[in-house]
């Protein structure tokens, strides 16, 4: 217990001298006391993550409290350090801007970030992530039907998933134009094949005492699929659904850096770095990365309700 | 009746190598077609502007071989891949010998020192707990940011700095390499069992030793599987950092430039040398990863 006490008696401390330090005036010409000062506190507040990361509670929510609070708290450090530093040592807005200024950007320009955040994200990537594991999925089930195709889809598609495929960007856009269903297209390939390899392994994965029963059962191909080998195939299948997330707005943000219209985050990245905007870009990033996890955490989400069963997840 | 031995043919087909190559010859097949499809419109509107007769194989063999076809056929892509690389000299800008290289080797460079922080990290999240729990979500969270929209905004920062040319890409390709080879290594490192732990500790091992005979040796397959994730995105992520900031050489310079003088034979015959360039570089990690294998004792 007086593990988590010092623990918490020393991130006070860090957490008091980093609001300190923020309000500190120096002109953007800090000198070594203020490189110092962070780095006592950076000691400091290390000191105290370190004690709860190995403190020991008795009780078992406040112990998930603790491991929530030491990435959460590491991560405000990262920040902090960023903002002390860019604004303490004057580093040129151009090289990196302060998080406070990448905020108030995002507060302020709200609208356009918007506007970009639906031609990307809403058109292009639910389109193209929906459309492609879709058709992954089916295909892995025709190939499940016919063993031949099987066998001759799995080796391609190992190979494909290993290609550049987002290189196909200026091909899509010279077929299906500048707007969005070019950058779905994209996301359909880009999303096509870990969908179709990890769903052909997953229906692979049920295991042959089982099968031999639902045999027993003389269950058709369809029942056998319903009550068995998709339940079986979950994992797997989330598995690509979570490859999937990321990769798709990765693939619909490059693309547009082959040609749009005037609205996209890869067009606002793209254009707002060459005019040397340097928040508005971070302030797309951060839009992404929020973008990007919540997508990710859904497909997570679903993933707990569906999988319950997996030994992943039940042994916590 | 004894069990006939199935013929060669049949084998063949029972195997992966029948199959691939079947689908293979169809995707070709495929391919053809497609060019015909897609091409035709042009073809049939430079018949007309020539006023010329035409008849179906006329259309079929014009479509195959126009200058900025919607989809070239393979061997018009083959045709330039050798005109690129064999006819044309290595120092050429034309050459894609020497845009390849140009790629290679900040994939090269950004494949090694993002392996390195890879297997560093792994070390330190194994051995030390705090980095473990304050690290260990964020170097998750980290892979759900899109890294490779960021590209061209690292390019213009550290060109700013007064780094150019082959670092800036190969930060880029650092950056993705290192989460498969860190996530690889720190399952690897954790790979021995509580038996094998034990028994190093009745020797009275010290925590280098564990580390050297036993933790190491065991993370190898871990490793080699993340290393083959981490070759073919670092090509990835050098292709994409070669495409904003007007990047002068490369494939990913070559995919841009095609793309805005609607070079379609040029982008393709970039996009198939970058997809020989990614098996290529898999097999060679295969390959390496036998290798080990074998010197390591393991018996094929």
């Amino acid at each position: 217990m007086s593990g988590l006490r010092h623990a918490l008696l020393f991130l006070g401390i860090a957490g008091l001298g980093a609001i300190a330090m923020l309000d500190a005036h120096t002109g953007g010409e800090a000198g070594a006391g203020y490189a110092l000062s962070l780095l006592a506190l950076s000691l400091l507040g290390w000191r105290g993550l370190a004690l709860l990361a190995n403190a020991r509670l008795g009780d078992a929510r406040r112990q998930r409290l603790a491991d929530l609070a030491v990435p959460v708290l590491f991560g405000l450090w990262i920040v902090f350090l960023w903002q002390a530093v860019t604004v303490g040592f004057g580093v040129p807005q151009v090289l990196l801007p302060p998080p406070s200024m990448i905020l108030a950007r995002i507060l302020g320009s709200a609208d356009i970030l918007l506007a970009d955040f639906r031609q990307t994200f809403l058109q292009a990537v639910l389109a193209g992530y929906v459309l492609g594991c879709g058709s992954g999925f089916i295909v892995a089930l025709i190939a499940d039907r016919v063993p031949f195709l099987q066998r001759g889809l799995l080796p391609l598609g190992n190979l494909a998933s290993a290609l550049p495929i987002v290189g196909v960007a200026p091909i899509m856009v010279m077929w299906f134009g500048f707007d969005w269903p070019s950058k779905a297209a994209v996301v359909v390939i880009m999303t096509f094949f870990p969908m179709l390899v990890n769903t052909v392994a997953g229906l692979a994965a049920a295991g042959r005492q089982e099968r031999e029963l639902l045999g027993t059962y003389a269950a058709s191909w369809g029942q056998s699929l319903l009550a068995l080998r998709l339940p079986a195939a979950m994992p797997f299948i989330f598995n690509a659904l979570k490859i999937n997330s990321t990769l798709a707005l990765i693939g619909a943000i490059v693309a547009e850096f082959f040609g749009t219209p005037i609205v996209g985050m890869g067009f606002r990245i793209s254009t707002e770095v060459g005019r040397m905007n340097l928040d508005m870009v971070w302030a797309e990033i951060v839009l992404a990365a929020v973008a990007g996890s919540l997508f990710y955490g859904l497909v997570a989400l679903a993933e707990r309700r569906v999988t319950f069963w997996h030994p992943s997840l039940r042994q916590r | 009746m004894a069990a006939a031995k199935p013929k060669p043919i049949a084998r063949l087909f029972a195997g992966h190598a029948g199959p691939v190559a079947v689908l293979g010859l169809a995707l070709v097949a495929l391919w053809y077609a497609g060019a015909v499809w897609l091409n035709a419109d042009l073809q049939i509107d430079a018949f007309a502007r020539a006023g010329t007769d035409w008849n179906f194989t006329d259309l079929v063999a014009g479509t195959w071989a126009q200058e900025r076809p919607l989809l070239p056929a393979p061997h018009q892509v083959l045709a330039e891949l050798w005109r690129t690389t064999v006819e044309t000299g290595i120092a050429s800008k034309r050459s894609l010998v020497f845009h390849g290289w140009v790629t290679l080797s900040s994939t090269l460079l950004g494949f090694a020192a993002g392996a390195l922080l890879g297997i560093l990290l792994a070390v330190g999240i194994v051995h030390v707990r705090v980095l473990e729990k304050s690290l260990m979500p964020w170097i998750i969270a980290s892979q759900t940011i899109p890294i490779l929209a960021v590209a061209p905004m690292v390019i213009v920062v550290l060109g700013a700095i007064g780094l150019k040319g082959l670092v800036p890409k190969s930060v880029i390709s650092t950056y993705l390499c290192f989460f498969p080879v860190a996530i690889g290594m720190v399952k690897g490192l954790r790979a021995p069992d509580l038996l094998q732990l034990d028994l190093m500790r009745t020797y009275s091992a010290s925590a280098r030793q564990t580390f050297f005979y036993l933790r190491w040796p065991t993370s190898l397959p871990f490793l080699f599987a993340g290393l083959k994730v981490a070759i073919s995105i670092s090509l990835v992520g050098a292709i994409i950092a070669e495409l904003p900031t007007g990047a002068q050489a490369g494939l990913g310079a070559r995919l841009l430039a095609g793309s805005y003088y609607g070079q379609t034979i040029q982008i393709w015959s970039a996009l198939v040398a970058a997809a020989l360039m990614a098996a290529l570089l898999v097999a060679l990690m295969g390959a390496i990863e036998r290798q080990v294998a074998r010197l390591m004792g393991a018996r094929s």
